[in-house]
């Protein structure tokens, strides 16, 4: 017993450096999965045939692929063909975030459709161009409404990212497992491990839950 | 002798196709400096295809529109969203924007459009709230606000843009009818001050003692046109008439 809780802590400094590389991973995918998504949602809802069928062709192929394999096919495949010779860090953060792109599209798209059509109107009456009026009118709207499922999607992948460690990628899961088949200690490394998903999770969704207090519409109903 | 007066909005007919139904049929009309003209008629005669159709929120398959000397290209973007920043729009639902209290509801288009400061689109909208009597609500989000009061904040909105014209789409259905009168008087106001404006409503009393001319649509045509003297009396023998006394024995119905 007491042998466990020296192995966890001797190597607790160690995973949290892997915890810090988990947390980078998940915010770039996040981020990254934030900027296209949003395109993605307004190409979806407002764009040509074109644009619609090329975003629903994208969210199509991501969602119908594991992650496991999309990490293999890019960082062994796909990244090499087109020339860029990148880490196994910074390929585990494209990969998730073009993953998780394709599912944040889906929560946009879902929030642009359930704002009332008559703003749009009404900003169109008013001479703003439609890029003008989804940019000042529709997006603040729409995003404050995805704050639920976007806080859901964030727990999704940070616990996908557990997935980077067999590119090589040196965060929690790969530490883990490095000190576990070290130290024998495998028990109490992987609670460990897991215990550090588990308060990742609740910092990131109660830090959502906040955003969501702050800007919320008074006088809407939550 | 009176010189004939130039109209400022021509629309000749404009017609619309939705869904396989003939909407619009070749309406036309055309509208002076300070007039205010009043279109009646059950609902479902297109008064608001055509009012949306005006300033090409629904764009028509077929006619053309005037605004002074200058006819609407609606395909160059630029010019369109010139247009509409000369048109003033107010809808049923009011259609404000439910993120932004009402005074940024005012001043966003004055900064995102017109290009405004952020001060002076303040000032600006500031003065627009307290001209339709909101001068203490400046701050309250559309959530707060009663009906008659968003209706107003929407009045504001659109007189920020210092419209030529404002086309109105039964601004009053949407509402309670106790609330029916604030929104009506500042429509008054308007219409005292010389505001050029198209409006939907079955408001009959309003109709009757501010419009400058009625036009009776059914079926998506204009059937029928003339001052409220003409159509709305019971020897006009008009279909006018017709339509608005049935509204009228609703109303004595408490219907």
């Amino acid at each position: 017993m007491l042998d466990a809780l020296t192995a966890i802590f001797e190597a607790l400094p160690y995973l949290l450096k892997g915890a810090i590389a988990t947390s980078g991973i998940v915010i770039g995918a996040m981020g990254l999965g934030l900027v296209m998504g949003v395109h993605m949602a307004v190409g979806q809802v407002y764009g040509n045939r074109a644009v619609r069928w090329f975003v629903g062709l994208y969210v199509w192929f991501f969602r119908g692929v594991p992650v496991l394999v999309l990490l293999f096919l890019f960082y062994f495949g796909l990244f090499a063909i087109v020339g860029l010779n990148l880490s196994a860090f910074t390929a585990s953060i494209l990969v998730l975030g073009m993953t998780t792109a394709a599912y944040q599209s889906q929560i946009f798209r879902g929030a642009i459709l359930s704002l009332p059509k008559g703003q749009l109107q009404a900003a169109r009456a008013l001479g703003m161009s439609d890029i003008k009026a989804i940019i000042s009118i529709i997006l603040p709207q729409a995003l404050r409404f995805s704050i639920p499922g976007w806080s859901n999607e964030y727990s999704i992948i940070l616990k996908d990212s557990a997935l980077a460690f067999v590119l090589g990628t040196s965060e929690i899961m790969a530490r883990s497992h490095f000190v576990a088949s070290r130290t024998y200690h495998h028990l109490p490394l992987y609670i460990t491990a897991g215990c550090l998903y588990f308060l990742l999770t609740w910092i990131g969704v109660r830090a959502l839950l906040k955003l969501e207090a702050k800007v919320r519409i008074p006088g809407y109903s939550q | 002798m009176t010189k004939p007066k130039k109209p400022i909005l021509r629309v000749e007919n404009i017609c619309k196709i939705l869904g396989g139904k003939e909407i619009l049929k070749s309406v036309s009309l055309s509208l002076n400096k300070g007039e205010l003209k009043v279109l009646i008629g059950p609902s479902g005669a297109g008064k608001s295809t055509l009012l949306q159709c005006i300033n090409f929120l629904i764009p028509p398959d077929k006619g053309r529109v005037w605004l002074e000397e200058t006819e609407i290209q609606n395909r160059k973007k630029r010019d369109l969203y010139a247009f509409r920043q000369q048109v003033g729009m107010i809808f049923q639902d009011f259609n404000l924007f439910d993120h932004l209290n009402a005074l940024e509801n005012v001043a966003i288009a004055l900064r995102k459009v017109k290009k405004m400061s952020r001060q002076a689109a303040r000032d600006h909208a500031v003065a627009e709230l307290e001209r339709v009597g909101l001068g203490d609500k400046i701050t309250l989000y559309p959530a707060e606000l009663s009906g008659g009061q968003k209706q107003r904040v929407s009045i504001a909105r659109a007189l920020a843009m210092e419209p030529k014209i404002m086309l109105l789409d039964e601004p009053t259905s949407a509402l309670d009818p106790e609330l029916i009168g604030e929104v009506l008087s500042v429509i008054r106001d308007l219409a005292q001050g010389g505001m050029t404006m198209i409006l939907a409503t079955h408001q009959i009393g309003f109709t009757r003692s501010l419009a400058d001319e009625v036009l009776f649509m059914e079926n998506g045509r204009i059937i029928e046109q003339g001052s409220p003297k003409d159509l709305l009396s019971p020897d006009a023998c008009s279909r006018s008439w017709d339509f608005c006394s049935r509204l009228n024995e609703l109303h004595e119905e408490g219907v």
